[in-house]
């Protein structure tokens, strides 16, 4: 099927199945959910960062009139956390809280206006404790520790992994640079607030309606965070009002009004404040990175040498995921012969950072792009031309043991260089605007799922009746992306039918099969393939009972337009429903289930699970800016991009994909950022969040967003369905760097670190005014104790994709603990 | 607490139609549309007048919902997202809003819509510059706005043509 050539639905573009619910106010979000006798629970939230709770009185939050129910800490006994390594938090903070925002109680009351009255009678006594404010105060001050698991201190996690000798590498270099760079953290800001539903059915079990992005995982979670077979419990993922990463999370509330619902027996709903999404954030780690590189002169490279520092916040959460990724995927881009890797994840007294679009990698690329910029200028060789010369090759290895497929980045380049006439305008355009490039690769689905199994990560059944309805069940999960219309177009596809006439189940662990859910860009793949394998055993059998109707031979049988008929002679033939119909006659009931998992990758070190794909897509991107040499003002009017997606199923949904990244890639890059402030001692020194609301959290409007000129580059790709890629996530990752490369353009000053923000701007003018150096950016990289490295020699150095000192390092283990 | 009464009277028109209804007093517009009249088709982001989700026309100018009191509305017309379709058919703006990819997760279009209606019916050719502007205070965080720009343009060139008709 996928070898066809020409094709009906895929590829067109199209309204999206959902389109119409959308925009006439019928997509049913979590908040829009009522229920009869549903109550509502509100989250009292600790002031402090660091605090023991010495004692908790509800009494007379019980006792105000239409409270039913006060939980805290002592309803749940069990922790829980996203990855099975990190099982860390808490529902409700028994003993102690890690940052301003844990929760500690909930009240369930008649109405959220009475729920947040009972808040304030709730008498919390805290011992406030010393907090930990960076990454760099983490390394410097063991205690007092946020938690007690971690290498040591408050130190999460550390890795350390070397892929050939890098040393070695940068003396055969000509030249070998050095950078350090800062990524701010910033959030996800999804427009809808959080919000879940939780009640109990007829039979006595459990259903929880929930803003989520992984029904599955929270499925899972939830039966161990209440002690409940998960078979008596159902997660229905609603539409989410956008996700980005911030709805990956089992989050406290989902848990709390889980309990209450099974405890009162009544409907539970909660809806989170904005302010509260600011608190709850598992957004984007701030990241210190240093790079260091070795090139020729005549710009190849010898080896790779990353540290980076994450601040992790006050919990694990998908963290230990997170700091792998800061450096499995900057192999993938462009040849790289040896590749040496360190990265350290911090616990401070801040919401807990997480997976938010791009997962980890778009801080490293910053740095990588921005360092390849400064490359290119003093070898004097032009920033496109460097980077056409060293891209990746297609089906190779990389030096961490990641299988490459089609890559199609450097017609990306040429697509971008022509679309935005680089050659000339960069280095070419007036004092004050200039032109910045940079490009990028990105995962088409995480190899492995975020707990260890052999069985398949997406599943998808098939159901066919008589009156020719086809209903498709699948656990993935609509945010916004598109994933359902993905999944009605490739079943629309293979049976020859519209897209529109398909009906779709989705994210509902209660009716849908397994899929992992909505995160690492892998739907479009993963459910594709599944959706595919069952589509095309259903087309075989309605094919057989067609054919045998028609009195020819199945391979003649075609599908298309709604109509089953002999190929080259659609005069002869029948109705899909007709042939459904004979279907169903000859061979019973009409159903089917197809699964996919992904190829198992060739690493096989301590290490290696993050970073395989089946497929990475590619980016290249310029921007242009204007500066303000008064004001260090950043105007940005244009922006071009060429994405390598293989295939775009549907191109409208796909190019808004595109777009969608290049806002949130320019907003991270100028404005947002998720930062705290100390108060005065007198008011107990707390670390607090400085802007968490819309208004001052400042993310681009209408106003602010550049002219987006998007090209899809359409190679397909084995791997995938129809050769689909992902769009989602890769897009926004040469953004920022491109940004910044087009301040030097515009102004020859390096601002190292993100947002690039006027004051930065306006600070590295006044050095190069000053005869300094015109950079402003992190001085040095703190002396972080990272382990011995696990040495894997790439495969071009006779490796097997093993570490070859894994002996030597688990004696170091042993002496440490 | 005795001066204030628990439940206020008022009569709205909503969507054309006359709907009395009852609601604490202190609550907003958003709040009586979604939570008293079942329509739930506006949606918050952050209840504080920031985003611009909640949206509706009132007398035919949009205005955050989440920061009017329902009380301040009686006898006043209020249009939602709920009264845009004409009967099965789509508004304009929601046709091209669906087709061309200006709806992403659809959290922020009703807003959207209802003030791109306000818009066009002022405006029935507005410049990208206008567009932009009239849509300042809406924040989407998915589709990066420009096709949210162009079904606009759209959603006036095809009312455009259906006036000729």
């Amino acid at each position: 099927m996928t070898t066809k050539q020409r094709f009906d639905v895929v590829g067109r573009p199209r309204r999206r199945v959902d389109g119409r619910a959308k925009v006439t106010g019928q997509t049913r979000f979590a908040d829009d959910i009522v229920l009869p006798r549903m109550l509502h629970a509100k989250l009292l939230r600790s002031p402090h960062p660091h605090a023991a709770i010495e004692s908790i009185d509800s009494s007379r939050a019980l006792a105000h009139p239409g409270v039913y129910l006060v939980l805290t800490g002592k309803d749940f006994p069990v922790t829980f956390g996203i990855l099975p390594v990190s099982q860390d938090e808490y529902p409700l903070a028994p003993e102690r809280v890690r940052y301003v925002g844990d929760p500690i109680a909930a009240v369930i009351a008649r109405d959220e206006q009475t729920a947040t009255e009972a808040l304030d009678l709730i008498e919390v006594k805290y011992r406030p404790l010393a907090t930990i404010a960076t990454s760099e105060e983490a390394l410097e001050r063991p205690e007092p520790r946020i938690h007690d698991h971690g290498e040591r201190g408050n130190i999460h996690r550390l890795q350390a992994f070397e892929f050939g000798d890098v040393e070695a590498a940068f003396a055969a270099a000509d030249h070998v640079f050095e950078d350090v760079f800062f990524y701010e953290g910033n959030t996800h800001l999804p427009i809808e607030q959080h919000a879940s539903v939780a009640a109990v059915d007829g039979e006595g079990k459990l259903t929880l309606w929930s803003s989520t992005q992984v029904p599955h995982y929270i499925h899972r979670a939830l039966a161990r965070a209440l002690q409940m077979p998960a078979a008596h419990i159902r997660v229905i993922a609603c539409p989410n009002g956008g996700g980005f990463g911030g709805k990956c999370d089992l989050h406290n509330h989902e848990i709390v009004v889980s309990r209450a619902a099974l405890r009162l027996g009544r409907p539970v709903k909660i809806c989170l404040t904005r302010e509260e999404v600011f608190y709850m954030h598992r957004g984007r780690h701030p990241v210190l990175m240093k790079m260091r590189t070795g090139v020729t002169k005549d710009g190849k490279l010898t080896g790779m040498h990353v540290q980076t520092l994450l601040d992790g916040g006050g919990y694990g959460g998908y963290g230990a995921a997170s700091t792998l990724y800061t450096g499995a995927l900057q192999t993938v881009t462009y040849e790289l012969p040896r590749y040496k890797f360190e990265a350290c994840r911090t616990f401070t007294n801040k919401p807990p950072c997480g997976p938010k679009r791009g997962h980890g990698t778009p801080q490293p690329r910053f740095g990588q792009e921005v360092q390849l910029d400064k490359i290119a200028e003093s070898l004097r060789m032009d920033p496109a031309e460097l980077r056409l010369n060293i891209v990746a090759k297609p089906n190779s290895l990389t030096a961490n043991w990641l299988k490459i497929g089609s890559i199609g980045l450097a017609e990306c380049i040429n697509r971008v260089v022509a679309s935005s006439d680089w050659k000339r305008r960069f280095q070419k355009l007036p004092a004050g605007r200039g032109v910045g490039l940079a490009c990028s690769a990105y995962l088409c689905g995480a190899g492995l799922p975020i707990y260890w199994n052999k069985m398949p990560q997406s599943g998808v059944q098939l159901l066919l009746d008589r009156s020719g309805q086809v209903t498709v069940f699948c656990g993935a999960t609509e945010i916004g992306q598109g994933s359902d219309d993905v999944l009605a177009a490739i079943v629309a596809e293979v049976l020859g039918i519209d897209a529109y006439d398909v009906r779709l189940v989705t994210g509902d662990t209660g009716l849908t099969p397994v899929d992992l859910g909505s995160y690492s860009s892998r739907v479009t793949v993963m459910m594709g393939h599944a959706a595919i394998q069952a589509a095309e055993k259903l087309r075989e059998l309605i094919a057989d009972a067609a054919a045998q109707q028609l009195e020819v031979s199945p391979e003649r049988i075609a599908l298309a337009g709604g109509r089953v008929y002999l190929a080259g002679d659609p005069g002869k033939g029948m109705s899909f429903r007709e042939a459904v119909e004979a279907a169903e006659a000859r061979f019973g009931t009409l159903g089917a289930v197809g699964s996919y998992a992904p190829p198992r990758s060739p690493g096989r070190y301590k290490g290696a699970g993050v970073g395989p794909s089946p497929a990475y897509s590619y980016t290249a991107c310029v921007v242009e800016v204007e500066v303000d040499q008064a004001t260090g003002w950043i105007t940005v009017p244009k922006v071009w991009i060429a994405h390598d997606i293989g295939r775009a199923i549907n191109p409208v949904l796909a190019r808004g994909q595109v777009e969608g990244s290049v806002y949130m890639g320019l907003a991270e890059a100028l404005m947002e950022e998720q930062v705290f402030r100390r108060l005065p001692p007198k008011l107990s020194g707390a670390l607090v969040h400085k802007i968490p609301s819309l208004l001052e959290y400042k993310s681009p409007t209408s106003l602010d967003m550049p002219e987006v000129v998007t090209e899809l580059v359409e190679d397909p790709d084995p791997s995938c369905p129809f050769g689909a890629k992902e769009a989602g996530q890769g897009p926004l990752l040469p953004v920022a760097p491109a940004v910044a490369n087009a301040v030097y353009d515009a102004v020859g000053v390096r601002v190292d670190e993100l947002p690039i923000t006027p004051d930065k701007v306006l600070r590295a003018l006044e050095l190069k005014a000053q005869g300094k150096p015109g950079r402003v950016g992190p001085e040095r990289f703190p002396a972080v104790p990272y382990p011995e490295p696990l040495i894997v020699p790439p495969p071009w150095e006779g490796g097997d994709g093993k570490e070859v000192n894994r002996r030597a390092r688990r004696a170091e283990q042993a002496a440490a603990s | 607490m005795s001066a204030v009464p628990d439940q206020v009277h008022i009569r709205l028109r909503v969507n054309g139609e006359d709907t009395p209804v009852s609601f604490a007093p202190y609550k907003t517009l958003l709040e009586v549309l979604r939570e008293d009249l079942g329509l739930t088709g506006t949606k918050h982001g952050c209840e504080l007048g920031e985003c611009g989700a909640c949206a509706v026309l009132v007398d035919g100018e949009p205005l955050l919902s989440c920061l009017v009191l329902a009380l301040e509305c009686d006898g006043r017309a209020i249009e939602t997202v709920e009264g845009l379709a004409r009967g099965p058919g789509l508004h304009p703006l929601q046709a091209a809003f669906a087709d061309l990819g200006a709806a992403q997760c659809g959290y922020c279009t009703p807003g959207i819509l209802m003030t791109a209606k306000a818009l066009l019916e002022k405006e029935p050719s507005p410049s990208r510059e206008r567009i932009k502007e009239a849509l300042a205070g809406s924040l989407c965080r998915c589709t990066g706005y420009q096709q949210i720009f162009e079904a606009v343009e759209e959603a006036a060139r095809m009312m455009a043509r259906e006036g000729q008709r």
